[in-house]
């Protein structure tokens, strides 16, 4: 695997030349993260998502990387270091996963509330109790409130293009951008991946602090002006969605928001996210070949969360989940929230295997009306 | 640094240390929740002439690398300083320990008040012992802190103990930490009338009584060698100090305590001497 | 982007005209004061100059300058 990476480096391909390699999740991300090139990189190791900074730290021993890397000892204080780096003006990058998000927590609505770029990769694992390093989504919708953009790849190749437009993005709008892969199973698991190298701009960010400036970042704030900032990231949050779908081009043209896979004549929607969408996609094609129109809604964004798309739904609506809120799965909440009266399957949580024949299982189900609101255990 | 007409106490040490900062040069100050982050002033007016970065309680030696790291690769001169008390370095002990490890090329300032002083005076790792605090109500019973030795156990590059009771000395010691490269450390001994319980025009007087009666040590440490500051070179020798109930009895904080417990802190305080020689080369 | 919430000014007086904080003024006896700048160097608030010069709209009456002045020139009288 390392092989076929060097050899990709010597051949020193310009822009618009694309490169086929066969690359983790993992290594995609870090691929991408090599070409937008950032300045200071922080990151802790955790499970699945330490090979992510093994390759980057050694893209930088290499010399392939221009970058700084911070060994921290913790999550918390990776995030505070791109805080850091990120208010002196320069591009940053993180990853994490599971608990290391959780601890991290604080800064996370710290960096987003100072509206600072930034971009994180999380590979999607579950959080405890107990202990379980594979891969679900509990862990990413903790970001949900804290006022991230937060986007789902399905592929290696999404994976690559959405860290990409995740830099630029962000600078676009001065909120910070995470990036959701499935643990282990995009993480660990090698895909076809054509590597390229887009134009991505100079950086830029609203504001920055240098040592001859004479204002406070952050201090004290009192009702008012804390709630106008508040409502200002609010506000940010929903236009980046135009930012978005408009450099969706490009960036690998995966659909903007949301992608709609056989939905136009569906009177059946599923509506999920994530890596398993791949099996999920599988099980849709069977159930049409027996007869039943029926769609798949995959999300590509938590955050901003793609109301329109949802609410355009016709027909009966599923939404199968794989985290959970309490006995509601947490995508089921969200689309409930708007307007519509979808069933909801929570699965796979813990890295518990959803294939396809469990799919066309739950469809089946669906399409048959003997689901309402259930776990499949 | 700071301009009057600040939040702080009448008396406050910590506006005292803040006007000393004009010893560094291209300052960026970091600072976490605490008196610091009050006295700095309320949105939207800084009392501060040098840019302010407010962070999370636990994160400040994190951010405070974080800004180095940026402005090095951005070709830009700074002395990012981690302004933060004795509280923060209690909740962000591990980011503190992990960035003199590394060696961050920044200063780390911390204003010992010996209390959680901004929440209503509840007791810290560093609070004197047998102090009367709100979570210590019969006098703290837990072992204080030392953060000084346990930065020149991590071998920071410069390390030194201060208080406002010595501005000059103090003064000579940013000065010294503003030229210098690697992680340096200066914790202030910090006195706080509404906190400790006395006339805010005491601060002064009892910081001089905790140097003379051997409750502050000051040094520095450097190139591998600690040295006792001149201001406070005598009181290293027992015979020479103070009564220690002279610097006790002058504070609220201590009115409970018998003479057979002060006599206990007297020898508390030759036990932490006694580590602290040990490191010496005078 | 609106920046406002985020950015605070340096302002002298961030706190307001804190000398209504007082309830005794430092008065200085120049014939007794020998410019040692003790007051100077220990002032918290900085409200006393190299010319001995108190700026009362910030003074807060700690005392600290009075207690510092080993000619005893300055004396705490009631505001």
């Amino acid at each position: 695997m390392w092989n076929l990476q060097g050899n990709v480096q010597t051949k020193g391909y310009r822009d618009g030349t694309r490169i086929r390699a066969l690359l983790t999740s993992n290594e995609a991300i870090a691929e991408a993260v090599r070409i937008a090139k950032p300045e200071v990189i922080a990151a802790y190791p955790i499970t699945p998502q330490s090979p992510i900074v093994e390759k980057i730290a050694e893209m930088i021993a290499r010399g392939e990387l221009n970058a700084s890397f911070v060994r921290v000892e913790s999550e918390h204080s990776a995030m505070a270091v791109i805080h850091g780096a990120a208010t002196a003006g320069a591009r940053v990058f993180t990853a994490t996963s599971s608990h290391g998000l959780a601890y991290m927590y604080e800064m996370c609505w710290w960096i987003a509330g100072s509206r600072l770029p930034a971009v994180m990769a999380v590979a999607t694992r579950s959080i405890g109790a107990p202990w379980n390093i594979h891969g679900d989504h509990t862990d990413i919708v903790l970001l949900r409130d804290a006022g991230w953009i937060i986007g789902m790849a399905e592929t290696a190749q999404e994976a690559f293009d959405m860290t990409l437009q995740a830099f630029f993005v962000s600078e676009e709008v001065n909120i910070p951008f995470a990036v959701g892969i499935d643990a282990f199973t995009m993480s660990h698991t090698a895909e076809v991946v054509e590597i390229w190298n887009p134009k991505i701009p100079e950086r830029r960010q609203a504001y920055r602090v240098l040592p001859t400036d004479r204002f406070a970042v952050n201090a004290v704030t009192m009702g008012k002006a804390r709630m106008k900032a508040r409502y200002d990231l609010a506000v940010d949050l929903e236009n980046s969605a135009k930012i978005i779908e408009k450099s969706d081009a490009e960036f690998g043209n995966h659909g903007g928001l949301v992608e709609k896979y056989r939905l136009e004549d569906a009177d059946y929607a599923v509506v999920m996210m994530g890596g398993w969408c791949g099996d999920a996609k599988d099980a849709i094609d069977m159930l049409r070949g027996e007869g039943y129109k029926i769609g798949l809604l995959r999300l590509r964004f938590l955050r901003p969360f793609p109301r329109k798309a949802v609410k355009e739904l016709g027909g009966e609506v599923l939404v199968v989940d794989k985290g959970n809120s309490d006995i509601r799965g947490v995508l089921g909440i969200e689309v409930s929230s708007c307007g519509i009266e979808a069933k909801n399957v929570v699965a796979g949580i813990g890295g518990v295997d959803v294939g396809v024949e469990d799919f066309c299982k739950i469809f089946k189900n669906f399409v048959e009306g003997r689901i309402g609101l259930e776990w499949y255990l | 640094m700071i301009l009057p007409g600040n939040t702080s106490c009448q008396g406050c040490p910590i506006s005292l240390a803040m006007r000393c900062l004009d010893e560094i040069e291209n300052p960026v100050l970091v600072i976490p929740a605490g008196c610091s982050t009050v006295v700095a002033g309320l949105h939207p007016n800084s009392a501060m002439k040098i840019p302010v970065v407010h962070v999370p309680f636990a994160s400040t030696n994190a951010v405070a690398c974080g800004l180095k790291e940026a402005y090095k690769r951005l070709g830009i001169e700074a002395n990012v300083i981690a302004w933060m008390g004795d509280g923060a370095a209690d909740i962000g002990f591990a980011t503190l320990s992990a960035s003199a490890a590394r060696r961050d090329d920044i200063i780390t300032v911390v204003v010992d008040n010996e209390a959680y002083m901004n929440t209503g005076t509840q007791a810290s790792l560093s609070t004197f012992w047998k102090a009367k605090t709100t979570t210590s109500p019969l006098g703290k019973r837990d072992e204080k802190r030392n953060l000084a030795l346990i930065m020149i156990a991590h071998r920071a590059d410069y390390v030194a103990t201060a208080t406002v009771g010595y501005v000059e000395d103090l003064r000579r010691k940013f000065r010294k930490a503003g030229k210098l490269k690697g992680f340096r450390f200066i914790h202030i001994h910090c006195p706080c009338p509404p906190g400790w319980r006395f006339p805010s025009e005491k601060t002064i007087e009892i910081a001089r009584r905790a140097v003379a009666s051997g409750a502050w040590a000051l040094f520095e440490y450097y190139n591998g060698k600690l040295r006792f500051s001149g201001v406070g070179r005598r009181y290293v020798d027992k015979k020479n100090r103070i009564p220690l109930a002279d610097y006790l009895r002058s504070q609220g904080r201590f009115e409970h305590l018998s003479d057979e417990e002060v006599k206990e802190l007297e020898n508390a305080i030759e036990k932490e001497w006694e580590i602290i020689r040990k490191f010496s080369n005078d | 982007m609106d920046l406002e919430p985020l950015i605070s000014r340096m302002k002298l007086g961030a706190a307001g005209e804190t000398g209504l904080w007082r309830n005794y003024r430092p008065a200085v006896k120049k014939d007794l004061c020998n410019r040692c700048k003790t007051c100077f160097s220990y002032c918290p608030e900085g409200v006393i100059n190299e010319e001995i010069e108190i700026d009362y709209r910030f003074c807060k009456g700690c005392g600290i300058c009075k207690e510092m002045c080993k000619q005893k020139a300055i004396e705490m009288v009631p505001e």
